[in-house]
């Protein structure tokens, strides 16, 4: 049987000059800045449109600044081991990529831990997406849009964090046998993760300051 | 100059890039605590934020030296990206007629 090979995976193609994966990966990026992107188009329309009465800032609706701003600065911290973890690789630093590449893992997971804390925290105080500001049940959807936005983006965190699990425990085999193409498939992961960095620098201040 | 002297060049620049993102942090959350009028606070957020997407966009994702394929998906997902922002701004604020259809 023969094996069918994919192109361009190491060698950039002549007429784009990137690799497949590479181009593959900013395709995908540019579909999920639509799929963000109309989520805060929602945002944006839902609240010009709500009476100002029914729509808190962050701290009324009772997030922590603090606890947001130290979530922020976890995720700028895991992008710098993450652009360290492949610049490692470049240099030939396999034991630095692998102490970057776990720094950027426990950090993902500090954000989740986090988020976590703060979601319980959410529910033990009986609010839910579909409960409404400042009462149960008025009409604002400032909940419904918190709980969507930073579950979707919570969701990315932990595909990542998973995904990175495999690349360090599994996928770090290839380094051995073809550390080129190695060196890509963490430059593609840490393009992936730079966006989810990226999306939270908005969410930030939307949800938790404004 | 090989392609590992250049990446460990950059790296003294990843690290000036994350001091400045921490201090554009605290910037945001400085400036949040000083409870402006939604009128500025709203744009004034929104561009530290931009300013900080830029930096990890250009140095992090290496946009600032990419290949202009990629230059050109991203330009083409960008003017959708505004139209689906002015899409909101426009049926609030009634200044961009985006409705010609609608009868109102």
């Amino acid at each position: 049987m023969s094996t069918v090979v994919i192109p361009w995976q190491v060698k950039p193609h002549p007429l784009t000059g990137v690799t497949s994966g590479k181009l593959g990966i900013w395709l995908f990026l540019a579909s999920e800045v639509m799929l963000f992107g109309a989520l805060f188009s929602s945002y944006v329309l839902l609240r010009v449109g709500s009476p100002h009465e029914y729509w808190p800032r962050g701290v009324q609706a009772g997030l922590s600044v603090p606890i947001g701003t130290f979530n922020t600065l976890v995720l700028i911290t895991s992008s710098v081991t993450m652009v360290m973890a492949w610049a490692s690789l470049k240099m030939n630093q396999f034991a630095a990529f692998k102490r970057y590449f776990g720094a950027t893992i426990g950090l993902g997971s500090t954000f989740l831990v986090v988020k976590a804390f703060e979601y319980g925290t959410k529910f033990h105080h009986g609010i839910f997406p579909w409960v409404g500001w400042p009462q149960p049940t008025d009409p604002s959807t400032f909940n419904a849009l918190y709980f969507t936005l930073t579950g979707l983006h919570g969701l990315h965190v932990l595909l990542g964090v998973l995904a990175y699990l495999w690349f360090l425990f599994v996928g770090v085999r290839m380094w051995k046998t073809d550390p080129e193409r190695f060196t890509g498939r963490i430059e593609i992961c840490g393009l992936y993760w730079h966006f989810v960095d990226l999306v939270w620098i908005f969410l930030f201040p939307v949800l938790y300051l404004l | 100059m090989s392609d590992a002297e250049q990446v460990r060049q950059h790296v003294r620049v990843y690290l000036m890039m994350f001091l400045a993102l921490a201090v554009l942090t605290i910037v945001t959350v400085t400036i949040s605590y000083f409870r402006l009028p939604m009128t500025y606070a709203i744009p004034l957020a929104i561009t530290v934020a931009a300013v900080k997407a830029g930096l990890v966009a250009g140095y992090f994702m290496h946009l600032i030296s990419e290949e202009k394929v990629i230059l050109y998906v991203l330009l083409l997902c960008a003017s959708f990206f505004v139209f689906l922002m002015a899409l909101p701004v426009s049926t609030e604020t009634g200044i961009a007629p985006l409705w010609p259809l609608s009868g109102g």
